[in-house]
Protein backbone atom coordinates (compact mmCIF):
# COMPACT_ATOMS: atom_id res chain seq x y z
CA UNK A 1 0.00 0.00 0.00
CA UNK A 2 2.92 2.22 0.50
CA UNK A 3 3.10 5.28 -2.21
CA UNK A 4 5.42 8.35 -2.26
CA UNK A 5 4.91 12.06 -2.76
CA UNK A 6 7.90 13.98 -3.42
CA UNK A 7 10.43 11.40 -2.25
CA UNK A 8 8.35 10.91 0.84
CA UNK A 9 7.40 7.62 1.51
CA UNK A 10 4.46 7.24 3.34
CA UNK A 11 3.38 3.69 4.50
CA UNK A 12 -0.29 4.03 2.55
CA UNK A 13 -2.13 6.62 0.72
CA UNK A 14 -4.61 7.74 3.28
CA UNK A 15 -4.56 11.17 5.01
CA UNK A 16 -6.77 12.79 6.84
CA UNK A 17 -7.52 16.03 5.19
CA UNK A 18 -6.75 19.76 7.09
CA UNK A 19 -9.08 20.50 9.28
CA UNK A 20 -10.84 17.31 10.04
CA UNK A 21 -8.87 15.79 12.19
CA UNK A 22 -7.11 18.99 14.23
CA UNK A 23 -3.42 18.33 14.71
CA UNK A 24 -4.03 14.43 15.51
CA UNK A 25 -3.54 14.06 19.18
CA UNK A 26 -7.11 13.91 20.05
CA UNK A 27 -8.13 11.48 17.30
CA UNK A 28 -4.96 9.43 19.17
CA UNK A 29 -7.78 9.01 22.09
CA UNK A 30 -9.67 6.67 19.05
CA UNK A 31 -7.31 4.51 18.05
CA UNK A 32 -3.40 4.41 17.39
CA UNK A 33 -3.09 7.46 14.62
CA UNK A 34 0.57 6.01 13.49
CA UNK A 35 -1.82 3.67 10.91
CA UNK A 36 -2.14 6.78 9.14
CA UNK A 37 -0.36 7.63 5.76
CA UNK A 38 -0.06 11.44 6.87
CA UNK A 39 -1.48 13.59 8.62
CA UNK A 40 -2.46 17.49 7.35
CA UNK A 41 -2.74 18.81 10.60
CA UNK A 42 -5.21 22.22 10.59
CA UNK A 43 -4.61 25.17 8.48
CA UNK A 44 -2.09 27.67 10.53
CA UNK A 45 -1.98 31.53 9.98
CA UNK A 46 0.88 33.70 10.95
CA UNK A 47 -1.33 35.08 14.25
CA UNK A 48 -4.04 33.61 16.01
CA UNK A 49 -7.67 33.58 15.18
CA UNK A 50 -10.58 32.76 16.50
CA UNK A 51 -12.32 32.58 13.13
CA UNK A 52 -16.40 33.09 12.00
CA UNK A 53 -19.20 34.06 13.98
CA UNK A 54 -21.52 30.86 14.90
CA UNK A 55 -22.96 29.31 13.96
CA UNK A 56 -20.29 27.78 11.82
CA UNK A 57 -22.08 25.10 10.11
CA UNK A 58 -25.13 23.24 8.15
CA UNK A 59 -25.83 19.90 7.22
CA UNK A 60 -26.73 19.13 3.34
CA UNK A 61 -27.93 15.79 1.73
CA UNK A 62 -24.44 13.83 1.91
CA UNK A 63 -22.65 16.43 3.02
CA UNK A 64 -22.10 20.15 4.90
CA UNK A 65 -21.07 23.29 4.68
CA UNK A 66 -18.55 24.92 7.33
CA UNK A 67 -17.49 28.57 7.83
CA UNK A 68 -15.32 28.04 10.57
CA UNK A 69 -12.94 30.69 9.33
CA UNK A 70 -9.06 29.30 9.96
CA UNK A 71 -9.69 29.34 13.80
CA UNK A 72 -6.01 28.35 14.71
CA UNK A 73 -3.44 29.35 17.32
CA UNK A 74 -1.10 30.83 15.16
CA UNK A 75 2.26 29.47 13.20
CA UNK A 76 4.35 30.39 16.65
CA UNK A 77 1.77 28.33 19.35
CA UNK A 78 1.34 25.92 16.77
CA UNK A 79 4.90 25.11 16.59
CA UNK A 80 5.82 25.22 20.37
CA UNK A 81 2.93 23.69 21.54
CA UNK A 82 0.66 21.93 18.81
CA UNK A 83 3.27 20.17 17.23
CA UNK A 84 4.92 18.73 20.35
CA UNK A 85 1.71 17.09 21.38
CA UNK A 86 1.28 15.71 17.95
CA UNK A 87 4.62 14.05 17.48
CA UNK A 88 3.99 12.51 20.86
CA UNK A 89 0.82 10.20 18.78
CA UNK A 90 2.57 10.52 15.40
CA UNK A 91 6.16 9.24 13.82
CA UNK A 92 5.10 9.45 10.35
CA UNK A 93 5.40 12.69 8.17
CA UNK A 94 3.44 15.39 8.58
CA UNK A 95 1.81 17.95 6.20
CA UNK A 96 1.91 21.83 7.34
CA UNK A 97 -1.18 23.17 6.05
CA UNK A 98 -0.66 26.59 5.65
CA UNK A 99 -2.75 29.72 5.12
CA UNK A 100 -2.42 33.67 4.61
CA UNK A 101 -3.87 36.69 3.64
CA UNK A 102 -0.78 37.79 1.95
CA UNK A 103 2.58 36.66 0.24
CA UNK A 104 4.82 38.18 3.42
CA UNK A 105 2.48 36.11 5.99
CA UNK A 106 2.29 32.50 3.60
CA UNK A 107 6.48 33.30 3.57
CA UNK A 108 7.01 33.75 7.25
CA UNK A 109 4.39 30.86 7.67
CA UNK A 110 6.72 28.81 5.94
CA UNK A 111 9.79 29.91 6.57
CA UNK A 112 9.11 29.16 10.66
CA UNK A 113 7.80 25.53 9.55
CA UNK A 114 10.22 24.06 6.89
CA UNK A 115 12.65 23.01 9.61
CA UNK A 116 10.16 21.99 12.05
CA UNK A 117 11.05 18.00 12.55
CA UNK A 118 8.61 15.39 11.15
CA UNK A 119 7.20 18.39 8.55
CA UNK A 120 7.69 16.68 5.27
CA UNK A 121 5.49 18.61 3.00
CA UNK A 122 4.07 22.03 3.21
CA UNK A 123 0.74 21.86 1.78
CA UNK A 124 -0.22 25.84 0.80
CA UNK A 125 -3.86 26.17 1.57
CA UNK A 126 -4.58 29.21 -1.54
CA UNK A 127 -8.10 28.27 -1.52
CA UNK A 128 -10.15 28.75 1.68
CA UNK A 129 -13.21 30.49 0.71
CA UNK A 130 -14.53 31.43 4.26
CA UNK A 131 -12.68 34.59 5.01
CA UNK A 132 -13.05 38.23 3.51
CA UNK A 133 -10.30 39.01 0.67
CA UNK A 134 -8.22 35.62 1.76
CA UNK A 135 -7.19 32.88 0.36
CA UNK A 136 -9.66 33.04 -2.19
CA UNK A 137 -8.01 35.83 -4.28
CA UNK A 138 -5.01 33.79 -4.84
CA UNK A 139 -6.39 30.19 -5.68
CA UNK A 140 -8.55 31.92 -8.52
CA UNK A 141 -5.88 33.20 -10.66
CA UNK A 142 -3.28 31.84 -12.18
CA UNK A 143 -0.98 34.92 -11.81
CA UNK A 144 -1.28 35.06 -8.06
CA UNK A 145 -0.85 31.57 -7.06
CA UNK A 146 2.03 31.20 -9.31
CA UNK A 147 3.12 34.29 -7.42
CA UNK A 148 2.44 32.82 -3.88
CA UNK A 149 4.28 29.61 -4.88
CA UNK A 150 7.16 31.56 -5.87
CA UNK A 151 7.59 33.56 -3.11
CA UNK A 152 7.31 30.51 -0.62
CA UNK A 153 9.89 28.10 -2.48
CA UNK A 154 12.46 30.61 -2.45
CA UNK A 155 12.30 30.26 1.83
CA UNK A 156 11.38 26.30 2.31
CA UNK A 157 12.95 23.46 1.86
CA UNK A 158 10.48 20.65 1.76
CA UNK A 159 8.35 19.58 -0.75
CA UNK A 160 5.60 22.31 -1.57
CA UNK A 161 1.86 21.16 -2.90
CA UNK A 162 -0.74 23.38 -2.91
CA UNK A 163 -4.21 22.89 -2.32
CA UNK A 164 -6.47 24.38 -5.07
CA UNK A 165 -10.16 25.51 -4.77
CA UNK A 166 -12.47 24.45 -7.23
CA UNK A 167 -14.35 27.14 -7.23
CA UNK A 168 -12.56 28.40 -10.33
CA UNK A 169 -13.37 28.33 -14.55
CA UNK A 170 -10.56 26.36 -15.55
CA UNK A 171 -8.61 24.43 -12.94
CA UNK A 172 -6.05 23.11 -15.18
CA UNK A 173 -4.84 26.81 -15.91
CA UNK A 174 -4.26 27.08 -12.12
CA UNK A 175 -2.56 23.47 -11.63
CA UNK A 176 -0.13 24.55 -14.54
CA UNK A 177 0.54 27.84 -13.42
CA UNK A 178 1.35 26.21 -9.88
CA UNK A 179 3.71 23.80 -11.51
CA UNK A 180 5.04 26.27 -13.52
CA UNK A 181 6.20 28.25 -10.61
CA UNK A 182 7.91 25.37 -8.82
CA UNK A 183 5.27 24.05 -6.84
CA UNK A 184 5.96 19.91 -6.28
CA UNK A 185 2.21 18.49 -6.23
CA UNK A 186 -0.73 19.64 -6.39
CA UNK A 187 -3.88 18.74 -3.63
CA UNK A 188 -7.56 19.13 -5.20
CA UNK A 189 -10.06 19.82 -4.05
CA UNK A 190 -10.86 22.12 -1.31
CA UNK A 191 -14.37 22.72 -0.15
CA UNK A 192 -17.03 24.28 -3.11
CA UNK A 193 -19.05 27.62 -1.75
CA UNK A 194 -22.57 26.82 -1.02
CA UNK A 195 -24.94 28.13 0.71
CA UNK A 196 -27.87 26.81 2.82
CA UNK A 197 -31.58 29.06 4.40
CA UNK A 198 -33.20 28.05 6.96
CA UNK A 199 -37.40 28.64 5.35
CA UNK A 200 -38.73 29.37 9.04
CA UNK A 201 -36.79 32.25 10.00
CA UNK A 202 -35.97 33.48 6.15
CA UNK A 203 -32.05 33.85 7.05
CA UNK A 204 -28.92 32.02 6.17
CA UNK A 205 -28.19 29.09 8.44
CA UNK A 206 -24.44 29.63 9.01
CA UNK A 207 -23.74 33.18 10.16
CA UNK A 208 -21.01 34.10 7.50
CA UNK A 209 -23.92 33.32 5.32
CA UNK A 210 -21.59 31.40 2.43
CA UNK A 211 -19.57 28.33 3.52
CA UNK A 212 -17.29 25.37 2.05
CA UNK A 213 -19.15 22.77 1.17
CA UNK A 214 -17.58 18.55 1.57
CA UNK A 215 -18.88 15.34 1.72
CA UNK A 216 -19.60 12.47 -0.12
CA UNK A 217 -21.79 14.99 -2.69
CA UNK A 218 -18.86 16.58 -3.63
CA UNK A 219 -17.15 13.42 -4.61
CA UNK A 220 -17.59 13.01 -8.55
CA UNK A 221 -16.51 16.63 -8.96
CA UNK A 222 -13.08 16.10 -7.17
CA UNK A 223 -12.31 12.53 -8.93
CA UNK A 224 -13.11 14.50 -12.30
CA UNK A 225 -10.33 18.11 -11.05
CA UNK A 226 -8.06 14.95 -9.98
CA UNK A 227 -8.84 12.99 -13.68
CA UNK A 228 -8.32 16.90 -15.29
CA UNK A 229 -5.41 17.98 -13.61
CA UNK A 230 -3.10 14.62 -13.55
CA UNK A 231 -3.62 14.44 -17.20
CA UNK A 232 -2.39 18.19 -17.97
CA UNK A 233 0.57 18.41 -15.18
CA UNK A 234 4.01 16.09 -14.02
CA UNK A 235 3.44 16.44 -10.79
CA UNK A 236 1.90 14.02 -7.99
CA UNK A 237 -1.34 14.74 -6.78
CA UNK A 238 -3.20 14.63 -3.62
CA UNK A 239 -6.84 13.99 -4.54
CA UNK A 240 -9.24 15.06 -1.69
CA UNK A 241 -13.24 15.49 -1.61
CA UNK A 242 -15.51 13.48 -0.51
CA UNK A 243 -14.05 9.83 0.40
CA UNK A 244 -15.59 8.25 2.23
CA UNK A 245 -14.28 4.15 1.48
CA UNK A 246 -11.63 2.31 0.51
CA UNK A 247 -13.10 2.03 -2.83
CA UNK A 248 -13.55 5.63 -3.46
CA UNK A 249 -9.48 6.04 -2.74
CA UNK A 250 -9.02 3.52 -5.00
CA UNK A 251 -11.12 5.26 -8.04
CA UNK A 252 -9.06 8.37 -6.86
CA UNK A 253 -6.02 7.06 -7.78
CA UNK A 254 -7.19 5.26 -10.64
CA UNK A 255 -8.27 9.33 -11.32
CA UNK A 256 -4.53 10.41 -10.94
CA UNK A 257 -4.07 10.77 -6.99
CA UNK A 258 -1.24 9.38 -6.07
CA UNK A 259 -2.46 9.75 -2.37
CA UNK A 260 -5.64 10.73 -1.27
CA UNK A 261 -7.34 13.06 1.77
CA UNK A 262 -10.02 12.06 3.93
CA UNK A 263 -11.95 15.18 5.23
CA UNK A 264 -15.45 15.53 6.63
CA UNK A 265 -16.17 11.86 6.85
CA UNK A 266 -14.14 11.89 9.92
CA UNK A 267 -16.38 14.05 11.70
CA UNK A 268 -19.43 11.15 11.12
CA UNK A 269 -17.08 8.70 11.85
CA UNK A 270 -14.17 9.19 13.74
CA UNK A 271 -13.35 5.94 12.46
CA UNK A 272 -13.64 6.53 9.38
CA UNK A 273 -9.64 6.92 8.64
CA UNK A 274 -8.72 3.45 10.59
CA UNK A 275 -11.78 1.81 8.68
CA UNK A 276 -10.62 3.00 4.97
CA UNK A 277 -6.72 1.79 5.65
CA UNK A 278 -8.19 -1.87 7.07
CA UNK A 279 -10.44 -2.09 3.97
CA UNK A 280 -8.24 -1.34 1.40
CA UNK A 281 -6.48 -4.48 1.36
CA UNK A 282 -9.23 -6.54 0.83
CA UNK A 283 -10.91 -4.47 -2.05
CA UNK A 284 -7.50 -4.45 -3.87
CA UNK A 285 -7.46 -7.97 -3.84
CA UNK A 286 -11.47 -8.02 -5.04
CA UNK A 287 -10.16 -5.90 -7.94
CA UNK A 288 -6.92 -7.96 -8.54
CA UNK A 289 -4.91 -4.70 -7.41
CA UNK A 290 -0.94 -6.06 -6.65
CA UNK A 291 0.35 -2.66 -5.55
CA UNK A 292 -1.77 0.58 -5.12
CA UNK A 293 0.91 2.50 -7.29
CA UNK A 294 0.16 0.46 -10.39
CA UNK A 295 -3.26 1.81 -10.83
CA UNK A 296 -2.74 5.44 -10.32
CA UNK A 297 -3.96 7.37 -13.08
CA UNK A 298 -4.68 4.28 -14.92
CA UNK A 299 -7.96 5.94 -16.85
CA UNK B 1 -12.18 9.08 26.35
CA UNK B 2 -15.30 8.50 24.57
CA UNK B 3 -16.58 5.56 22.51
CA UNK B 4 -18.44 4.81 19.56
CA UNK B 5 -20.30 1.76 19.64
CA UNK B 6 -24.16 0.23 18.49
CA UNK B 7 -27.12 0.85 21.45
CA UNK B 8 -30.33 -0.54 21.49
CA UNK B 9 -33.81 1.53 21.54
CA UNK B 10 -35.37 0.32 24.66
CA UNK B 11 -37.94 3.18 24.97
CA UNK B 12 -38.95 5.84 23.07
CA UNK B 13 -42.13 7.94 23.87
CA UNK B 14 -43.48 11.39 23.39
CA UNK B 15 -43.71 13.37 27.16
CA UNK B 16 -45.26 16.14 25.01
CA UNK B 17 -46.37 17.13 21.50
CA UNK B 18 -42.62 17.97 20.76
CA UNK B 19 -40.72 16.00 23.49
CA UNK B 20 -39.37 12.71 23.80
CA UNK B 21 -37.85 10.15 26.04
CA UNK B 22 -35.15 7.82 24.58
CA UNK B 23 -33.97 5.06 26.42
CA UNK B 24 -30.78 3.27 25.05
CA UNK B 25 -29.05 0.25 26.34
CA UNK B 26 -25.01 -0.58 25.81
CA UNK B 27 -21.92 0.40 26.96
CA UNK B 28 -22.16 3.37 29.06
CA UNK B 29 -18.91 3.19 30.86
CA UNK B 30 -17.24 6.26 29.13
CA UNK B 31 -20.16 8.32 30.57
CA UNK B 32 -18.22 10.44 33.23
CA UNK B 33 -21.02 13.25 34.28
CA UNK B 34 -24.13 14.82 34.70
CA UNK B 35 -24.36 17.39 31.81
CA UNK B 36 -21.87 15.38 28.83
CA UNK B 37 -23.34 14.38 25.89
CA UNK B 38 -23.08 12.12 23.25
CA UNK B 39 -23.78 12.32 19.38
CA UNK B 40 -26.17 10.43 17.61
CA UNK B 41 -26.06 9.08 14.35
CA UNK B 42 -29.25 8.76 12.42
CA UNK B 43 -29.80 7.05 9.28
CA UNK B 44 -29.60 9.19 5.79
CA UNK B 45 -28.18 12.32 7.92
CA UNK B 46 -24.48 13.67 6.97
CA UNK B 47 -23.99 14.84 10.60
CA UNK B 48 -24.66 13.24 14.06
CA UNK B 49 -27.14 15.16 16.64
CA UNK B 50 -25.55 16.13 19.49
CA UNK B 51 -28.10 15.73 22.63
CA UNK B 52 -26.97 15.86 26.17
CA UNK B 53 -27.80 13.01 28.41
CA UNK B 54 -30.72 13.08 31.19
CA UNK B 55 -29.55 10.06 32.88
CA UNK B 56 -27.54 6.82 33.02
CA UNK B 57 -26.99 4.29 34.90
CA UNK B 58 -24.49 0.49 34.12
CA UNK B 59 -26.62 -0.13 31.31
CA UNK B 60 -28.42 2.54 29.90
CA UNK B 61 -28.76 5.94 28.68
CA UNK B 62 -31.79 7.93 29.12
CA UNK B 63 -32.16 10.70 26.10
CA UNK B 64 -34.59 13.41 26.44
CA UNK B 65 -34.65 15.36 23.14
CA UNK B 66 -37.33 17.94 20.93
CA UNK B 67 -38.16 17.33 17.76
CA UNK B 68 -36.91 20.31 15.93
CA UNK B 69 -35.78 19.25 12.51
CA UNK B 70 -35.92 15.73 10.12
CA UNK B 71 -33.04 14.18 12.28
CA UNK B 72 -34.97 14.61 15.15
CA UNK B 73 -37.98 13.19 13.69
CA UNK B 74 -36.27 10.26 12.65
CA UNK B 75 -35.28 9.58 15.87
CA UNK B 76 -38.57 9.93 17.27
CA UNK B 77 -39.87 7.01 14.86
CA UNK B 78 -37.48 4.46 15.89
CA UNK B 79 -39.21 1.34 17.04
CA UNK B 80 -38.43 -0.27 20.38
CA UNK B 81 -35.04 -2.52 19.26
CA UNK B 82 -34.04 -0.91 16.65
CA UNK B 83 -29.98 -0.19 17.23
CA UNK B 84 -27.92 3.34 17.01
CA UNK B 85 -24.89 4.42 16.30
CA UNK B 86 -23.48 6.47 19.37
CA UNK B 87 -20.77 8.55 20.24
CA UNK B 88 -20.67 8.81 24.30
CA UNK B 89 -18.16 10.41 26.99
CA UNK B 90 -18.60 13.73 25.13
CA UNK B 91 -17.47 17.04 26.50
CA UNK B 92 -17.13 18.37 30.27
CA UNK B 93 -19.86 17.78 32.53
CA UNK B 94 -21.24 19.88 35.31
CA UNK B 95 -18.93 20.03 38.79
CA UNK B 96 -20.98 17.69 40.76
CA UNK B 97 -18.83 17.80 43.49
CA UNK B 98 -18.83 21.89 44.39
CA UNK B 99 -18.90 22.81 47.84
CA UNK B 100 -22.47 23.93 48.49
CA UNK B 101 -25.80 24.34 50.79
CA UNK B 102 -28.17 25.04 48.34
CA UNK B 103 -27.91 24.88 44.18
CA UNK B 104 -30.81 26.24 42.19
CA UNK B 105 -30.76 24.25 38.84
CA UNK B 106 -32.50 26.14 36.40
CA UNK B 107 -33.85 24.72 32.94
CA UNK B 108 -35.58 26.29 29.69
CA UNK B 109 -37.12 24.26 27.64
CA UNK B 110 -35.62 20.64 26.48
CA UNK B 111 -32.48 21.47 29.16
CA UNK B 112 -33.85 20.60 31.78
CA UNK B 113 -32.55 17.43 30.95
CA UNK B 114 -28.92 17.17 32.00
CA UNK B 115 -30.57 18.68 35.37
CA UNK B 116 -31.94 15.19 35.73
CA UNK B 117 -28.89 13.38 36.46
CA UNK B 118 -27.22 16.10 38.02
CA UNK B 119 -30.26 16.70 40.72
CA UNK B 120 -29.96 12.61 41.33
CA UNK B 121 -26.13 13.41 42.41
CA UNK B 122 -26.87 16.03 44.85
CA UNK B 123 -28.86 14.37 46.22
CA UNK B 124 -26.62 11.51 46.86
CA UNK B 125 -24.38 13.93 48.65
CA UNK B 126 -27.49 14.96 50.65
CA UNK B 127 -27.92 18.36 48.82
CA UNK B 128 -31.29 19.43 48.15
CA UNK B 129 -31.41 21.28 45.04
CA UNK B 130 -34.23 23.88 43.75
CA UNK B 131 -35.08 22.69 40.10
CA UNK B 132 -36.75 25.46 37.87
CA UNK B 133 -38.10 24.74 34.77
CA UNK B 134 -39.05 27.18 32.09
CA UNK B 135 -41.13 26.59 29.07
CA UNK B 136 -43.36 28.70 26.80
CA UNK B 137 -47.07 27.01 27.85
CA UNK B 138 -48.46 24.16 30.21
CA UNK B 139 -48.62 22.21 27.07
CA UNK B 140 -44.97 21.97 26.86
CA UNK B 141 -44.14 21.01 30.89
CA UNK B 142 -42.02 18.16 30.75
CA UNK B 143 -39.83 15.93 33.34
CA UNK B 144 -41.80 17.96 36.98
CA UNK B 145 -42.97 15.12 38.10
CA UNK B 146 -39.86 13.04 36.89
CA UNK B 147 -37.55 15.62 39.23
CA UNK B 148 -40.54 15.55 42.09
CA UNK B 149 -40.56 11.67 42.38
CA UNK B 150 -36.70 11.67 43.02
CA UNK B 151 -37.13 14.20 45.85
CA UNK B 152 -36.21 17.52 44.50
CA UNK B 153 -37.88 21.48 45.12
CA UNK B 154 -39.78 21.78 41.25
CA UNK B 155 -40.80 25.31 40.62
CA UNK B 156 -42.02 25.85 37.14
CA UNK B 157 -42.37 29.18 35.12
CA UNK B 158 -44.14 29.38 31.82
CA UNK B 159 -43.81 32.19 29.19
CA UNK B 160 -47.90 32.44 29.02
CA UNK B 161 -48.94 31.89 32.74
CA UNK B 162 -50.89 28.55 31.99
CA UNK B 163 -48.94 26.78 34.70
CA UNK B 164 -46.93 28.05 37.83
CA UNK B 165 -45.31 31.20 37.81
CA UNK B 166 -45.63 33.67 34.66
CA UNK B 167 -42.69 34.85 32.70
CA UNK B 168 -39.32 33.10 33.25
CA UNK B 169 -37.30 30.89 36.13
CA UNK B 170 -35.33 34.01 36.86
CA UNK B 171 -39.31 35.34 37.67
CA UNK B 172 -39.44 32.45 39.91
CA UNK B 173 -36.51 33.17 41.78
CA UNK B 174 -37.98 36.96 42.46
CA UNK B 175 -41.48 35.89 42.79
CA UNK B 176 -40.82 33.05 45.59
CA UNK B 177 -37.89 34.97 47.16
CA UNK B 178 -35.70 32.02 46.76
CA UNK B 179 -32.49 32.42 48.22
CA UNK B 180 -29.46 29.76 47.08
CA UNK B 181 -25.77 29.92 47.00
CA UNK B 182 -25.29 28.54 43.61
CA UNK B 183 -26.34 27.96 40.29
CA UNK B 184 -26.17 25.33 37.56
CA UNK B 185 -28.11 26.56 34.45
CA UNK B 186 -29.21 24.55 30.87
CA UNK B 187 -31.59 26.43 28.15
CA UNK B 188 -31.85 28.49 25.10
CA UNK B 189 -28.79 30.99 25.00
CA UNK B 190 -31.17 34.24 25.86
CA UNK B 191 -32.52 32.56 28.62
CA UNK B 192 -28.49 31.82 30.04
CA UNK B 193 -27.34 35.50 29.45
CA UNK B 194 -30.03 36.92 31.18
CA UNK B 195 -29.67 34.14 34.27
CA UNK B 196 -25.80 35.03 34.22
CA UNK B 197 -26.22 38.48 34.33
CA UNK B 198 -28.86 39.10 37.21
CA UNK B 199 -28.27 36.03 39.61
CA UNK B 200 -25.81 37.71 42.19
CA UNK B 201 -24.91 33.56 42.82
CA UNK B 202 -21.97 31.60 41.62
CA UNK B 203 -23.26 28.73 38.86
CA UNK B 204 -21.95 26.63 35.65
CA UNK B 205 -24.11 27.24 32.59
CA UNK B 206 -24.13 24.29 30.07
CA UNK B 207 -24.22 25.85 25.97
CA UNK B 208 -25.97 24.79 23.16
CA UNK B 209 -24.85 25.35 19.30
CA UNK B 210 -24.60 23.46 16.30
CA UNK B 211 -21.77 20.98 16.06
CA UNK B 212 -20.34 19.04 13.33
CA UNK B 213 -17.95 16.22 14.69
CA UNK B 214 -18.62 16.86 19.11
CA UNK B 215 -15.47 15.48 19.74
CA UNK B 216 -13.00 18.93 19.37
CA UNK B 217 -11.61 18.48 15.92
CA UNK B 218 -13.68 20.51 13.60
CA UNK B 219 -14.18 23.80 15.48
CA UNK B 220 -17.69 24.52 14.47
CA UNK B 221 -18.40 25.41 18.16
CA UNK B 222 -15.66 27.53 19.56
CA UNK B 223 -17.02 30.25 21.77
CA UNK B 224 -15.03 33.57 23.32
CA UNK B 225 -14.45 33.04 26.68
CA UNK B 226 -12.23 34.71 28.92
CA UNK B 227 -9.85 32.30 29.26
CA UNK B 228 -9.60 32.18 24.69
CA UNK B 229 -11.80 30.34 22.64
CA UNK B 230 -12.91 27.59 23.86
CA UNK B 231 -14.98 24.40 21.90
CA UNK B 232 -18.18 23.57 23.26
CA UNK B 233 -18.03 19.98 22.70
CA UNK B 234 -14.53 19.14 24.29
CA UNK B 235 -13.88 22.21 26.81
CA UNK B 236 -17.51 22.58 27.20
CA UNK B 237 -20.56 22.49 27.17
CA UNK B 238 -20.10 23.33 30.81
CA UNK B 239 -18.89 26.47 31.57
CA UNK B 240 -18.26 28.86 34.68
CA UNK B 241 -20.64 31.75 34.18
CA UNK B 242 -17.40 34.15 35.13
CA UNK B 243 -15.45 32.32 32.20
CA UNK B 244 -18.15 33.38 30.06
CA UNK B 245 -18.57 36.57 27.23
CA UNK B 246 -22.13 38.06 26.87
CA UNK B 247 -22.42 40.21 24.12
Amino acid sequence: MKVVLSGVELDNPVIPASGCFGYGYGMAEYYDIDILGSISFKGTTREARYGNPLPRVAECSSGMINAVGLQNPGIDAVISEELPKMREKFHKPIIANISGFSIDEYVECCQKITHEEQVEIIELNVSCPNVHGGGMSFGTSPDSVAEVVRAVKRVITKPLYVKLTPNVTDIVAIAKAAEAAGADGICLINTMLGMRINTRTRKPVIANTMGGFSGAAVFPVAVRMVYQVSKACNIPVIGCGGVESASDVIEMMMAGASAVEVGAANLRNPYACKEIIENLPKEMERLGIKKLTDIIGIV
Amino acid sequence: MYKRDIYKVIENRPLSAKTMLMVLEGDTQYVGSAGEFVNVAVEGKFLRRPISICDYDEKTITLLYDIVGEGTEIMSRLPLGAELDILTGLGRGFSEDKVCQRPALLGGGIGCAPLYNLSKKLLARGIKPVVILGFNSSKDVVAKEMFERIGAEVYVATVDGTMGTKGFVTDVIREKGLECDYFYACGPMPMLKAVCNTLEWSGEVSLDERMACGFGVCMCCSVETRSGAKRICKEGPVFMKEDLIWK
